[in-house]
C-alpha cells in the first residue's frame, strides 16, 4: 500500500486503488504476453499509480518509448500503446504500425490517457491504420494522489492552454476528475469559487450532476467544501522564490512526479580502500514524500529552521544507537536488533537530507541569492515598483538565465498592476537585445496572460489587497511559525489567505477585495441525501486551482 | 537517452525496492508483498462502497436502457436508426463513444444547432469533431462568419488549425477576424522551424510587410538585418580563416554579436558590417550596453590599453577625463574576473566615487596602495597597524606604512 497516502485527513489510497484496478482490467483485456510503448510524458504520472511489478503481473514483458520507425522486435503477442490523445503521436503510431513485420504480426491496442479523442481516431483512420487495433480504450487518469493531502492532474500545459490559447479542455478534465472524486468520496455540499475558469468548472460539474441524476451515492461526504480558484487570481505566488525545504529543492533541482535528481558527488559512498576514483556519474535519484519520516517533518519548514531540526534528529538517532550498550538481557538485545532496520533507515535518511541541505545552503548563502530575494521582497512590499530595477538590469547585463529575469519583471508588473510604459519598454529592449529578437513572441504571450503588461488607467489595487488580506507580515517567525507567511519569510500566499478567510469568517467579509481580483466569485450548493449531511468542527476543504 | 532513462526508471524502482541498497527504506508502493494477508485485508477494508466495486465511472460502451433519461427518445433506440437523432441526441451518443452520423445534418441551421449543442457540453473533442465536419461541408466564408459569433467554437477551431499545421487557413481566419497583429506574429513564429540560415533570412524578409505593431515591426526588421549581416560576417571569416570557426554568431542575439565583434573586429572602420561601431549605430545600442560589452571583450583579451580608451572623454576644457555609465566598481569586478594585474585594477579602484565603496573594493582585491592612502587620508593609525600585519615584511607596501607611522607630522586620530 502507498503508506504516504494514508497520512492526510482523507484516505486517498481509495482513489489510487481504483486507478490500479482499471489498469489491470485493461491489461487483461489484451490477453497474452505484451509490450507497452510509452508516451514518455505519461511515465511520470503513471509512476504515481503503479510500478513495474503490477505490470509484470499482467504479462507485460517489455517496455519501449514511443518514437518513429519500427518497434523493436520482441517475442510478445500484443503491442499496447499508452498515449495522450495528441495528433502528433498518432502519426508516430501509424508509422510504427505500418512498419510492422508482416510475417510475424502482433496485435495492436491503444490506451488513451486520460480520454479518447475522436480527432485522434480520425487521424489514424486517415493514415489507414485504425482497423489494425483490437482494443481502443481510455484510461481516465485525472486527479492523481501525490501525497496524503495532495492530488495533482500533472497537467503542465493547462495554464498555457486556458489563458493563452483559450482552450478549456483541461477544465473539462478537471470537472470530470472532480466528479470521479465525488463518486468515491461523496457529493461535496458546498462549492465556492473565484475566476472565469472556476465558474466554468462549477457549471460543468453541476451539469454533469444533472445528467447522471439517477445515481445517488450513499456515501457520507468526506469533503465539506470545494474551493475553485483561477490561477490568475494569484499570479504573484508562483513567481516568488520558495523558501521552504521542499520549495528550495524544487527551485534548485526541480522535483518531478515526486522525484528529484541530485548531483552524485555528495552522495557517493565512501567505501574503505577506494580513493574516490569510482565516483558515480549518474545523478542520484531520490523519491520525496511523507512516508519518509524525516522528510515529512522538515519538508514544510522554512529552510532557516531545517538545520536545527537535523541536529536534533542526529542526537535522537545517536542516542538510539547508544542503547546497544544498555541491552543486557537476551530479550533486550533481541528488541534492539529488531529496531535496527528502522534505525539504519533513519540514519540513512538523515545523511541524505543533511547532504541536500548543504547543497541548498551553498546557494542560499550566496550574495546573488540574497540580492535577488531582497528585490523580490521590495516588490512585494511595494517599494520602487514604478522604476527600472538596477538589479534586474545588472542581471541582464550578466546574461543570467532568462527565466530568472522574466520572473522578476513579471513580479514587478504584478505588484504594480502593470509597468509604466517607459519601464516596460526598457526591459523589453534589454531582453530582446540580450536574449534574441524571437522573444517578442515570449513577451507577447506574457502580456496576453497578464503577467507582464503596461499600466492601465485603473489604479493599482495591489496595496489595498495586501493590507486587507495581510499578505505581508513583518514579524514572521521562521522557527516556530504561527502564520503561513513563514513560507516566504514574510509573504503569505494570496490563495492561501483566500482559503483561510473562506473557512473563517467567510468571504462576505472581504467582498470589496474580491471584486478587485479578476473574474466572478460565486457559491453553489449541491444536494446531499438527507441524513448524510454532517457539520464538522474542522471542515475539510478541497482547493482546486487551474 | 532521456526517454530511455524515464522508461528504465520504472524498472529501476522495482530493483531498488528489493535491494534497499543504502539502507534507506525506500518508499515503495507495494510495501506489502502482493498477495500477502495484510495486503488483502487492507484491500477489503478500504472498500467503503457498500456492495459496489471500486472503479471509476466509465463511459458505458454497452447499450443500456436503464441509464440517462434526458434527451433520449426510446423510439429511435428501438429503431437503432442513426439518422433520426436530433442534435442533442447525436451529441449524447458522441459523448458515450457510440456510433454516430453527422452527415444527416444538411441544412445550415441544423449544422449550427449541432455546433451549439457540442459547445454546450464543453467537450473539446466533440466540438472539434463537429468543426471538422463543418469545415468540409461549409464554405470558408460562411464558416468564418458563423464562428465569429461563437467565441468558444472559434477558439477550438484556431487550436485545431494550429495542431493540424494549416498555416494558410489560419492566417486567412486571423485576417477575417481583424486579428492582424496575432496573424503577423503567428507567421513570424514559423521562422523557428527553418534551420538553414539563408532560408531563414529570406523568410524574415518576407515578414517585413506584415501588420505588426509598431514596436514589433522594428524588432522584426532588426532581426532580419542582424541575420543578414551575421551571414556575411561568417562568410568573410571563413574566407580569410582569420578566426576560429567555433565561435559561430549565426542566430545569436545582438549583444552576443557585438561581443564577438569587439573580440575579433575591434577598431575596424565603421564602413564594415563587422565593426563594433557599425553594429552599435545600426542596432541603436545604448552607451551602457556598448561599454559593458566592449569592456568584457577587451578585458578577456587583456587589452588594457583598449579598456582605458573606453572611458576617456574630453571635458569642455579639452582635458581627458575618465567617465563611465556603469559604476567603476563594476568595471573593477569585470577586470578582476579577467585577471587584470593589480596596477591596472588600482587605476580603476581609484576612480570609484564613494569612499566607503572604494575602500571595501580595495580591501577585497588587495590594492594595498589605495588602502594605505585611504587610511592615511582618514588619519586612522590603528587600521594601518592592523593592515600592516597582513603584508609581507620587506614589501614596499610594508615599508610605506612604516614610513607613515614614523612620520611625526601626521596628526593621527587614534
Amino acid at each position: 500500500m502507498a503508506s504516504h497516502l494514508f497520512c492526510g485527513r482523507v484516505n486517498l489510497n481509495i482513489l489510487r486503488e481504483a486507478a490500479r484496478k482499471d489498469l489491470r482490467e485493461f491489461l487483461d483485456k489484451c490477453s497474452g504476453s505484451k509490450a507497452i510503448v510509452w508516451d514518455e510524458y505519461l511515465t511520470g504520472p503513471f509512476g504515481l499509480i503503479a510500478q513495474y511489478s503490477l505490470l509484470k503481473e499482467h504479462e507485460v514483458e517489455k517496455m519501449f518509448t514511443l518514437k518513429g520507425g519500427r518497434i523493436p522486435s520482441a517475442a510478445v503477442k500484443n503491442i499496447v500503446f499508452f498515449v495522450r490523445p495528441r495528433l502528433e503521436l498518432m502519426d508516430i503510431i501509424a508509422e510504427n504500425v505500418a512498419s510492422e513485420d508482416k510475417l510475424h504480426p502482433r496485435d495492436f491496442h491503444i490506451l488513451f490517457v486520460p480520454r479518447r479523442s475522436l480527432l485522434c481516431e480520425q487521424r489514424l483512420k486517415e493514415k489507414g491504420v485504425l482497423n489494425s487495433f483490437t482494443n481502443i480504450d481510455e484510461y481516465i487518469l485525472d486527479l492523481i494522489p501525490y501525497d496524503g493531502d495532495l492530488l495533482s492532474m500533472e497537467s503542465e500545459s493547462s495554464f498555457r492552454e486556458c489563458y493563452l490559447e483559450s482552450d478549456q479542455t483541461s477544465l473539462y478534465h478537471a470537472a470530470k476528475g472532480l466528479m470521479t472524486l465525488q463518486a468515491l468520496y461523496g457529493t461535496i455540499p458546498q462549492i465556492f469559487g473565484k475566476g472565469e475558469c472556476a465558474r466554468h468548472v462549477a457549471n460543468m460539474m453541476l451539469r454533469m450532476k444533472r445528467e447522471f441524476a439517477g445515481s445517488h451515492t450513499q456515501i457520507l461526504p468526506v469533503f465539506d467544501t470545494l474551493l475553485l480558484l483561477d490561477r490568475n487570481v494569484d499570479l504573484l505566488t508562483p513567481l516568488a522564490t520558495q523558501l521552504t525545504y521542499e520549495g528550495l529543492i524544487d527551485e534548485i533541482f526541480s522535483i518531478t512526479n515526486g522525484y528529484v535528481k541530485l548531483p552524485p558527488e555528495k552522495f557517493a559512498q565512501k567505501k574503505q580502500g577506494e580513493g574516490g576514483k569510482d565516483l558515480p556519474t549518474e545523478p542520484k535519484k531520490l523519491q520525496l514524500n511523507s512516508a519518509e519520516e524525516l522528510y515529512a517533518e522538515i519538508r514544510d519548514k522554512n529552510f532557516n529552521a531545517v538545520g536545527a531540526a537535523l541536529s536534533k534528529k542526529a542526537k535522537v538517532i545517536s542516542a538510539a544507537f547508544e542503547e546497544r550498550h544498555n541491552a543486557k538481557t537476551v530479550g533486550e538485545i533481541k528488541q534492539f536488533v529488531s529496531q535496527l532496520p528502522h534505525m539504519q533507515a533513519a540514519r540513512s535518511s538523515l545523511a541524505n537530507h543533511t547532504s541536500i541541505a548543504e547543497l541548498i545552503k551553498d546557494i542560499t548563502t550566496s550574495e546573488d541569492f540574497f540580492d535577488s530575494l531582497t528585490v523580490e521582497q521590495e516588490f512585494m512590499t511595494g517599494v520602487d515598483t514604478d522604476k527600472v530595477s538596477t538589479y534586474i538590469e545588472d542581471c541582464v547585463a550578466q546574461k543570467d538565465p532568462l527565466i530568472k529575469i522574466l520572473r522578476l519583471v513579471c513580479m514587478q508588473s504584478v505588484c504594480n498592476n502593470g509597468l509604466k510604459q517607459k519601464v516596460l519598454d526598457f526591459y523589453k529592449r534589454e531582453i530582446l537585445q540580450t536574449y534574441g529578437y524571437k522573444h517578442i513572441l515570449t513577451l507577447k504571450n506574457l502580456e496576453k496572460v497578464g503577467l507582464l503588461k503596461p499600466q492601465s488607467t485603473m489604479r493599482n489595487n495591489y496595496p489595498t489587497i495586501r493590507k486587507t488580506l495581510k499578505l505581508w507580515m513583518e514579524d514572521t517567525n521562521e522557527q516556530n511559525p504561527n502564520d503561513i507567511s513563514y513560507v516566504y519569510s514574510g509573504y503569505a500566499p494570496l490563495s492561501v489567505r483566500l482559503t483561510q478567510v473562506l473557512a473563517r469568517p467567510g468571504w462576505r467579509s472581504i467582498e470589496e477585495v474580491l471584486k478587485m481580483l479578476p473574474g466572478p466569485h460565486f457559491e453553489e450548493r449541491q444536494q446531499v441525501p438527507t441524513g448524510l449531511h454532517k457539520k464538522r468542527n474542522k471542515p475539510v476543504i478541497l482547493v482546486k486551482s487551474a | 537517452k532521456e526517454s530511455k532513462r524515464a522508461v528504465n526508471s520504472i524498472l529501476v524502482d522495482d530493483d531498488d525496492d528489493e535491494e534497499e541498497e543504502d539502507g534507506v527504506e525506500r518508499v515503495s508502493w507495494s510495501g506489502e508483498p502482493v498477495g500477502s494477508i495484510s495486503w488483502s485485508v487492507k484491500e477489503t477494508a478500504s472498500s467503503i462502497r457498500s456492495g459496489s466495486e471500486q472503479s471509476f465511472p466509465k463511459i458505458d460502451t454497452t447499450p443500456s436502457l436503464s441509464k440517462q433519461g434526458s434527451g433520449y427518445s426510446l423510439s429511435s433506440l428501438f429503431k437503432g436508426d442513426l439518422y433520426d437523432l436530433s442534435p442533442e441526441e447525436t451529441v449524447r451518443r458522441m459523448q458515450k463513444g457510440r456510433a454516430f452520423s453527422l452527415e444527416k445534418f444538411r441544412s445550415l441551421q441544423d449544422k449550427l444547432l449541432l455546433l451549439d449543442e457540442a459547445v454546450a457540453v464543453y467537450d473539446g473533442n466533440l466540438i472539434t469533431a463537429v468543426l471538422i465536419y463543418l469545415k468540409k461541408s461549409l464554405s470558408k466564408e460562411i464558416l468564418f462568419r458563423e464562428l465569429m459569433a461563437r467565441d468558444v467554437a472559434l477558439r477550438h477551431y484556431v487550436h485545431y488549425l494550429k495542431e493540424m499545421g494549416e498555416q494558410k487557413l489560419l492566417v486567412e481566419l486571423m485576417k477575417a477576424l481583424g486579428r492582424t497583429e496575432d496573424m503577423a506574429l503567428m507567421q513570424y513564429k514559423e521562422h523557428l522551424n527553418i534551420k538553414d540560415e539563408g532560408q531563414r533570412r529570406d523568410f524574415l524578409k518576407s515578414c517585413l510587410g506584415l501588420p505588426f505593431s509598431q514596436d514589433d515591426a522594428t524588432h522584426v526588421q532588426d532581426h532580419y538585418t542582424l541575420l543578414e549581416r551575421q551571414i556575411i560576417i561568417e562568410a568573410d571569416a571563413e574566407i580569410f580563416k582569420k578566426f576560429p570557426r567555433k565561435a559561430s554568431i549565426l542566430n545569436m542575439p545582438i549583444i552576443t554579436t557585438l561581443y564577438y565583434s569587439c573580440f575579433y573586429h575591434y577598431g575596424e572602420s565603421e564602413g564594415t558590417y563587422s565593426s563594433p561601431e557599425n553594429i552599435r549605430k545600426t542596432f541603436r545600442i545604448s552607451e551602457k550596453q556598448y561599454i559593458l560589452t566592449a569592456l568584457g571583450a577587451r578585458a578577456k583579451l587583456k587589452s588594457w590599453f583598449d579598456v582605458d580608451s573606453l572611458f576617456n572623454t574630453k571635458n569642455w576644457l579639452g582635458y581627458t577625463k575618465k567617465r563611465s555609465p556603469i559604476g567603476f566598481h563594476r568595471v573593477v569586478d569585470i577586470l578582476q574576473k579577467n585577471s587584470a594585474p593589480v596596477n591596472v585594477l588600482q587605476e580603476y579602484v581609484n576612480l570609484i566615487d564613494s569612499p566607503e565603496l572604494k575602500l571595501s573594493v580595495a580591501l577585497k582585491y588587495k590594492c594595498h596602495d589605495i588602502v594605505i592612502n585611504t587610511y592615511r587620508d582618514l588619519k586612522d593609525r590603528q587600521e594601518l597597524v592592523v593592515y600592516r600585519e597582513k603584508l609581507e615584511r620587506d614589501s614596499p607596501e610594508y615599508r610605506k606604512i612604516q614610513e607613515l607611522l614614523n612620520n611625526v607630522q601626521i596628526r593621527w586620530k587614534n
